[in-house]
This record gives structure tokens, C-alpha cells and sequence, in this order.
């Protein structure tokens, strides 16, 4: 059927230069770019010298490490709130209010990034909203920097990335069967084991690709840990940052990139595996 | 004797509305207890209330004697067949039956002997390391009872478990689990919307309408002596007359219907003279072409046509005022040559159809 074939590439094609020309080809550029280097002599050769530097210098994979690490913590923090949340808007609210309360979620997503972080650098700052009213009602007699901290940094990627973890939780848990909880109560568990034994295998898929997302979402994050983390709290995105713009060295920059894509695949994959997941039953 | 369930004076509102006004039934140990009702009628706000999901306005449970207001769920010793079963497809059958046992934190020994042991009095041995999504409607169904069975509940609560299982199939579990009843000897509370699975399975069945019961007895009291004209239509077919007392004793009444027949029929209660009447009559009771005619109401009738449904079959007729009757066409080959279309008399013996004074 030669005609529905041509309808099936006219349609096909835009999909496909998307992936091949913004996607592909700059990754290829940059893995190609990521081998390459000067010698001594100051030519450009193929070698593995960005690859090595990164292990051989402890600020760099320990950047990443710390990185990583901040990334499962928030990832965590962020699972412990959005169950609440998601299970008070998909069993216990009503239809309107769930609504309502799903747009409330959403609203502060229509405004960018940037703006969201200077608005908590205005509440925190030294000379910020909350220690105005601090200071006002006397709970403290000298102003205190909450910003440029790893706790503010935190706060600050966990209320970024909430959304992308309540959304999944609570699309899966509308599924779950009221009569399910019911049953578990009728049969003699109380609200803990009803979580641990019904809500949270159930919501296992939800779970798992919210906080896949989450995690990559923090991992790649720049904006939040660079402005409200400070001097001290060095991120990874912020180390290619450096080789690309700072260090003018996009070869090491391109080698950084490809590390971040490769090891938090990684990172996933294991998380998949010691959960006994399969990637295609938590996409599907 | 010790009732298991005995429910006093329960009300249950939700704002304006009053699901259950004002019921009151024991259940005896070890019986059968079914609660029949149309959709709507407040069975299922009732049976969440003995289980513990709902807690009643006003009024008393008592489970062997305790009572059970302000008892959560699962601090009760009932347990509920959920409607859609409500198995747990994270687990497999084991897992589901043993789940009860594990939260009174029973050792594993003795829940893998007792789970084995109720799967095998369901008649499902070996089917433990099974997963809920590979049994049939009937499996599922047993496993559900069985999870509660383990626990040795005094009262088992069904809501309307076998609603989800074609009809086949709920022909046989219906006389299973009155056999299953029987053998584990526990009381069974049973709520339906069907009157053959209340009939057939019950020691006594209540009847409700509108959050009130109308009337508890034994099945056949039920079908022979319907206390009320909802009843009366609701439990099995019924015919319908209405009309006017003109003479009335004791015993007997007889009674004028609008299109003009004169029937001498039962009354249920007193029907004085000049009141208008509905007079109920089961298809069963109208007798084809009758033999011997002396005492019996004899009327004609056209055929309009013939619902043949083996030993269940029916004429649907109508009368000279062309409204429709059912009657029912016993199938002993003796009434073959009736088509559409003919005309046959029927008769009905007064004893058979019982009268009601009219409801406003």
C-alpha cells in the first residue's frame, strides 16, 4: 500500500528530524568531542584524558557523588509528602475540590523557575519577608540568613519537583479499589499496615516513574541549587557549567555530560532491578 | 438461645435522608439471615453499619451479647464478603487468606496449616501459590470466603456476592454456599436484590423497603402469607387487582374490581365494607380450564402469548378490559393445544389470593 505508506512518512518525518537534528546529532558531536583532546604538542588528538580526569580529581567525582546523594534525599523527602497529598486528593476530596485542588498544584507551574526561586529568596533572605515578621513579633532580635544552605537548597528542589511525583500517585491511586482498604481494615489491619500491605504495592508503578522523574529532574537541575545553595554547595550541572562557559574546555564539558548521562542511568536501572521493576510496565 | 447479632431501634441518617429508620432483628447462632431489598432501600448502609464503616445515629449492635458502637472495623468480629470481592491482586491466594491471620500476628506454622485446611473446605485445595487474576468468577468468589471463614468471624456479612457471576454459575454457588453454611455452621447475614437467592438460601429473610423492614419470617411465609402489599409484589410474580370491598366477614371478603369481576377472596386484616382494595393473586394459583368449577373465581381470558421457560413457563394473557395477567402454564403436556389468540377460561380458588386495604 504504497499510499499509506507515504501518509505514514509525511507524518512520521517531523518526529523523526526532531530526534535526529536536536537530539542525535548533537549528542553524537558532543561524544565525539568528549574523546578528543591536546597533547603536548598542542593538536587536537583521540584520547581518554577527560574520562580519566574525572575520576583522578576527587572535586569532581565527589561533586558528583554529593550530587547524587542530595538528589535520593529530596527524591525521598519528595515521596514522603506527595503520598499524603496525592491519596487526600484522589480518595478523601470531593470531585470539585479535587479539581481545585489539582489546578492549586499546577498554578505556581505556569509561572518559570527563575521567578519561583527569587520568590523564596525574597521570603528568605536576610533582610527577607518571614524575618521582617520574625523580628516584628519578637521571635528573634537579630535577622538570620536561612538562604545558601544545603537545607534551603533542599526545600527548594523538593518544591520544584513535587508536582512531577503527586501527578503519577494520583492518577494510580484513583485506580485503587475503595473496597480494597475496606477489606484490609474488615480483616483486622489498622492505618499503618493498610499503607505498607494495600496503598503503597498498589501504587508501585506511580511511585516508581514519579520518582524517576524526580530524580532525574534534581539531578539536572541548575537554577534552584545554584541560586539558593550558594558558594558552598557545588552541584554537578554547575561543573559542566564551569568547563563549557568558565574554563572555555567543551571537550572536558562534553566528557562531564555524558558521565551525568551514563551514570544516572545507572542509578536508575539498579534502583529498578533491586525493586524487581521493569522499565516497560512502569512507562506503560 | 444466644442470638450471634442482635440489632435494636437502628436509625441511620445522612443529612435530610434516612437510609435505615428504625430496625430491629436478632439472628440466632449458626442460622442463615438474609435481608432482602430493592436497590435504594438502605441493605448495604445497614450491613456497613453492623461491619463497622458506618457508624448508626441511634441505636444498638450487640455481637454475642457485646455491644459494638464505637468499635472500629477491624477490632470486630465480623467479617464482610465484599460485593466485587475485594481480593488483594497484589497477593496470591495464600497470601489473601492469610492476611487476617498475620495482623492478629498468628506464627507462620499455623497459618499455612489453616490456610490449607480452608482452602480445602472451599473445595479449592492446592490453589494457594495461585494469583487472584488466574481463578474464575466462581474461584474468586470461594476465596473471598474463605479469607474471612479463617478467622472464625461470629457473624459473616455477604453483600450480594454473587451479583458479578453469570447465571449459572450463581445457581450453583447458591446451593454451595448453603452447603458451606451448613458444614462451618456460622451465622450468615446476606443482603440481595435477589428473592430466589434470599429464598432458597435463607433460614429467614427480611424483607426491606424504604429503610424499614416489612416483614421477617421463613421463606414460605414470605411467598404464602405476605404481611404487606410491597411483599407481596416484590417476593415472586404477582397479579394485581384493584377494586371495592362489597361484602366482608372474618374469613372471607368479596370484592368488586374496576372492571367489573366479583372475586371472594382472603383478606389480610380488616377490609370494611365500601373500602377500596388491591387483590393480589400469583400465577400459579390460577388454574387452566378447571375441571371441577364449584368455589373456585372462574373468569375468561385471551391468550396474547406464551413465555415458555421450561418448568417456569407463563401464559401472558389479557383480560376483557385488556389488561395484562400472567398465568402459569404447568408443563405436563395437557395444555399443548393453548395459541395466541384463544380464549380460555381460569379459575382460582379463594384461598389463593389475599387482599390488602389500598395504600393512599
Amino acid at each position: 500500500m504504497p499510499r499509506s505508506r507515504m501518509v505514514f512518512w509525511i507524518f512520521f518525518a517531523p518526529v523523526i528530524m526532531w530526534l535526529m537534528l536536536l537530539i542525535v546529532l548533537p549528542l553524537c558531536d558532543l561524544l565525539t568531542m568528549s574523546f578528543r583532546g591536546e597533547n603536548d604538542y598542542g593538536d587536537m588528538v583521540w584520547t581518554l584524558q577527560n574520562y580519566i580526569n574525572f575520576f583522578d580529581e576527587p572535586i569532581y567525582w565527589l561533586t558528583f557523588v554529593r550530587t547524587c546523594l542530595y538528589a535520593v534525599v529530596t527524591t525521598v523527602i519528595v515521596f514522603l509528602l506527595s503520598m499524603p497529598v496525592s491519596f487526600y486528593i484522589a480518595k478523601l476530596a470531593r470531585a470539585r475540590v479535587q479539581g481545585a485542588l489539582m489546578i492549586m498544584l499546577l498554578l505556581p507551574f505556569w509561572v518559570s523557575e527563575l521567578v519561583r526561586i527569587y520568590g523564596w529568596m525574597i521570603l528568605l533572605r536576610e533582610s527577607g519577608v518571614l524575618n521582617f515578621f520574625m523580628l516584628k513579633i519578637g521571635l528573634i532580635n537579630k535577622p538570620i540568613e536561612m538562604l545558601y544552605n544545603d537545607a534551603t537548597m533542599i526545600m527548594g528542589l523538593v518544591y520544584t519537583s513535587m508536582l512531577f511525583m503527586v501527578v503519577p500517585l494520583v492518577s494510580v491511586m484513583e485506580s485503587l479499589d475503595d473496597s480494597l482498604i475496606e477489606a484490609a481494615h474488615d480483616l483486622g489491619a489498622g492505618q499503618w499496615t493498610i499503607w505498607r500491605t494495600i496503598i503503597i504495592p498498589h501504587c508501585k508503578p506511580g511511585i516508581t516513574s514519579g520518582s524517576i522523574v524526580v530524580f532525574m529532574l534534581v539531578l539536572g537541575n541548575y537554577l534552584t541549587p545554584n541560586l539558593m545553595g550558594g558558594k558552598n554547595s557545588l552541584w554537578f550541572t554547575e561543573q559542566i557549567y564551569n568547563q563549557f562557559i568558565a574554563s572555555f574546555n567543551w571537550n572536558q564539558g562534553s566528557a562531564f555530560g555524558f558521565l551525568l548521562l551514563v551514570l544516572s542511568s545507572l542509578i536508575i536501572w539498579s534502583g529498578l532491578k533491586l525493586t524487581r521493576q521493569k522499565l516497560g510496565e512502569v512507562a506503560s | 438461645m444466644i442470638n450471634d447479632l442482635s440489632i435494636t431501634d437502628m436509625v441511620k441518617r445522612f443529612g435530610d435522608f434516612t437510609a435505615v429508620d428504625g430496625v430491629s432483628f436478632d439472628v440466632p447462632a449458626g442460622s442463615f439471615f438474609s435481608i432482602l431489598g430493592p436497590s435504594g432501600c438502605g441493605k448495604t448502609t445497614l450491613l456497613r453499619m453492623i461491619a463497622g464503616f458506618e457508624e448508626p445515629t441511634s441505636g444498638d449492635i450487640e455481637i454475642r451479647g457485646g455491644s459494638m458502637l464505637g468499635v472500629p472495623p477491624n477490632k470486630r468480629p465480623v467479617n464482610l464478603v465484599f460485593q466485587h470481592l475485594a481480593l488483594f491482586p497484589m497477593m496470591n491466594v495464600a497470601e489473601n487468606i492469610a492476611f487476617g491471620l498475620k495482623r492478629r500476628g498468628v506464627d507462620v506454622p499455623t497459618i499455612t496449616k489453616k490456610t490449607e485446611t480452608i482452602l480445602e473446605r472451599v473445595g479449592l485445595p492446592g490453589y494457594g501459590t495461585k494469583q487472584i487474576n488466574q481463578l474464575s468468577g466462581g474461584q474468586k468468589q470461594r476465596v473471598a470466603i474463605a479469607r474471612c471463614l479463617v478467622l472464625e468471624p461470629s457473624v459473616l456479612l455477604l453483600d450480594e456476592p454473587l451479583g458479578a457471576l453469570d447465571l449459572k454459575l450463581r445457581e450453583q454457588m447458591k446451593v454451595e454456599l448453603k452447603k458451606l453454611q451448613a458444614k462451618v455452621g456460622t451465622t450468615f447475614v446476606y443482603i440481595t436484590h435477589d428473592q430466589s437467592e434470599a429464598l432458597v438460601m435463607s433460614d429467614r429473610v427480611a424483607v426491606m423497603n424504604k429503610g424499614r423492614f416489612e416483614q421477617v419470617g421463613i421463606p414460605q411465609e414470605l411467598y404464602g402469607k405476605p404481611a404487606t402489599p410491597f411483599v407481596a409484589q416484590f417476593v415472586g410474580d404477582n397479579n394485581k387487582w384493584s377494586g371495592k370491598v362489597v361484602e366482608s366477614d372474618l374469613e372471607k371478603v368479596r370484592i368488586e374490581t374496576d372492571e367489573g369481576y366479583s372475586f371472594l377472596t382472603k383478606p389480610h386484616g380488616a377490609c370494611s365494607c365500601g373500602e377500596r382494595a388491591d387483590l393480589f393473586l400469583r400465577p400459579e394459583a390460577m388454574l387452566i380450564e378447571p375441571k371441577d368449577r364449584s368455589g373456585l373465581n372462574v373468569f375468561e381470558v385471551s391468550v396474547k402469548s406464551i413465555l415458555f421457560d421450561g418448568a417456569n413457563s407463563h401464559l401472558l394473557t389479557t383480560t376483557r378490559e385488556d389488561n395484562e395477567l400472567i398465568v402459569s402454564l404447568p408443563q405436563n403436556h395437557r395444555f399443548d393445544h393453548i395459541e395466541p389468540g384463544d380464549d380460555i377460561a381460569v379459575g382460582w380458588h379463594p384461598d389463593s389470593g389475599i387482599c390488602f386495604g389500598a395504600e393512599e
